[in-house]
């Protein structure tokens, strides 16, 4: 079955500058690889925020990467689940704080 | 659930090395997408693999063990009963008087539990005072019975370096892959081992953890995981260690097994091939390590004594052990050999690039 998404594109992602923009892509991937050093955050704690990021931005392909990979920088299941929470919270909240702007329009329009 | 008998137990095709080989080769199952690991070896002249020098001496002492974990690459556990006996030890120890090794690697099983495990060391260490000797042990075989209860102090008298698996912080995901009660046992272990001064600073006590990623993925970089399993283990339960090696998973006997049966296969040779890394492939550990096994055979590394891939060389046993022969052998290489090559490459010590 043909489908947009298809898991062994991921592998692929590496390979996107021979189609055209070598030198964006190399500098894209210079700089993905910095960010997830060790640094102020560790790797550990920078793979538990990709996989939160991840399912805000509902990408089948980072889902797939940053399981494999909190996995394996040793994230228990409550771990990963909780960053999970997280993203899912900020979801709920974010709309949640727009209900502010609807009472104050509620409000401007009631009597 | 943990299988309660080994596959040669269980009379499954996977208990034969000759159906492991033939699975590992098997376009079918992998396609095109796996090339021959012989052939990476060409790209960088690397091909024939020769030894550079032969420094650890390592020793499957027996097939037996108290668990029966899921990747357990020997297909050991408490139905093996392939064990080492004292002449094949003592031809060892022979050996060891004779030629300079930097380590004996003492592995099983459990190697507590060949019934001449103690007077191996003791008389290995009569005829070498100095060679590091490394015991990898499971941890639960110390609680397994009152007999072994007191491991920890014949270690430390007979200076010993103890190196044991723990794949998780966590009960539950050691467990999936240990067994039921491996992680609280292995942890009440550690305790014991760090009462008489193993893993403690200042007492030279080495005791370093193994890391098997508990599933089918890869590793990730060994400092990383060992900043957290000190942290986790020393919060948690005050324990200490001095350092972890972080092992890939070798796909042959039950992880093979395993990776088959939970649908996972083509894509773990596939992660491998894509995490090869060349300088590991130069660093690998067959080139300065000889693996005896139980019957006295000799093998270039203990993936390929579990396939049953002898040496090369006229000098098969310990028996006809020719070190100027074996010295120049051709490593013997096979699809499996990608588990010791991929990112920073997987030794029995860890990390190689």
């Amino acid at each position: 079955m043909k489908t947009y998404y298809n898991p062994d594109d991921l592998a692929k992602f590496g390979k996107i500058g021979e189609f055209g923009g070598k030198d964006l892509a190399k500098k894209f991937f210079d700089y993905y690889g910095e960010t997830f050093k060790d640094g102020a955050l560790t790797e550990r704690e920078k793979s538990l925020i990709a996989l939160a990021v991840a399912h805000t931005m509902q990408c089948p392909y980072c889902i797939d990467a940053y399981t494999a990979d909190t996995l394996a920088k040793g994230c228990t299941e409550d771990e990963m689940m909780e960053a999970v929470h997280v993203s899912a919270a900020l979801a709920a909240g974010v709309k949640l704080v727009h209900s502010v702007q609807m009472i104050n329009k509620a409000k401007e329009l009631m009597m | 659930m943990n299988p309660v008998k080994s596959l040669k137990a269980q009379k499954s095709q996977l208990g034969e090395s000759a159906f492991q080989l033939k699975v590992l080769n098997d376009k079918e199952l992998l396609g095109n997408n796996v090339p021959l690991f012989r052939d990476k070896l060409e790209d960088i002249n690397l091909f024939p693999l020769k030894p550079t020098k032969l420094e650890i001496f390592q020793i499957n002492v027996g097939k037996m063990c108290n668990q029966v974990c899921k990747h357990c690459h020997v297909d050991a556990g408490p139905d093996r009963k392939e064990i080492m006996t004292r002449e094949t030890m003592q031809k060892c120890v022979d050996i060891i008087a004779k030629y300079k090794f930097t380590t004996l690697d003492l592995t099983g099983g459990a190697p507590e539990m060949n019934n001449n495990f103690r007077w191996f060391i003791e008389e290995i260490r009569k005829v070498d005072a100095e060679i590091k000797i490394i015991v990898r042990c499971n941890l639960t075989i110390i609680l397994a019975n009152p007999k072994y209860h007191d491991l920890p102090v014949f270690f430390k008298k007979n200076n010993i370096e103890v190196v044991s698996s723990l794949p998780a912080t966590s009960a539950s995901r050691t467990d999936s892959q240990r067994g039921d009660g491996v992680f609280d046992d292995s942890i009440k272990a550690l305790q014991m081992l760090n009462a008489v001064g193993y893993g403690m600073e200042g007492t030279g006590l080495n005791l370093n953890l193994v890391y098997n990623p508990a599933g089918a993925f890869l590793p990730a970089g060994q400092a990383g995981l060992e900043k957290e399993f000190k942290r986790v283990l020393k919060t948690k339960f005050n324990i200490e260690f001095n350092s972890l090696f972080a092992i890939t998973n070798i796909p042959i006997s039950r992880y093979l097994d395993y990776l088959l049966v939970s649908g996972n296969y083509a894509a773990y040779m596939e992660k491998l091939v894509a995490a090869y890394n060349p300088v590991a492939a130069v660093n690998v550990m067959c080139r300065n390590t000889l693996s005896i096994g139980w019957d006295g055979y000799l093998y270039d590394c203990d993936f390929n004594q579990m396939l049953e891939l002898k040496v090369a060389a006229k000098s098969k046993h310990i028996s006809e052990f020719d070190y100027d022969e074996l010295s120049n052998r051709s490593i013997i290489v096979n699809q499996h050999c990608y588990g010791c090559t991929a990112g920073a490459g997987s030794s029995c010590g860890g990390e190689v690039a």
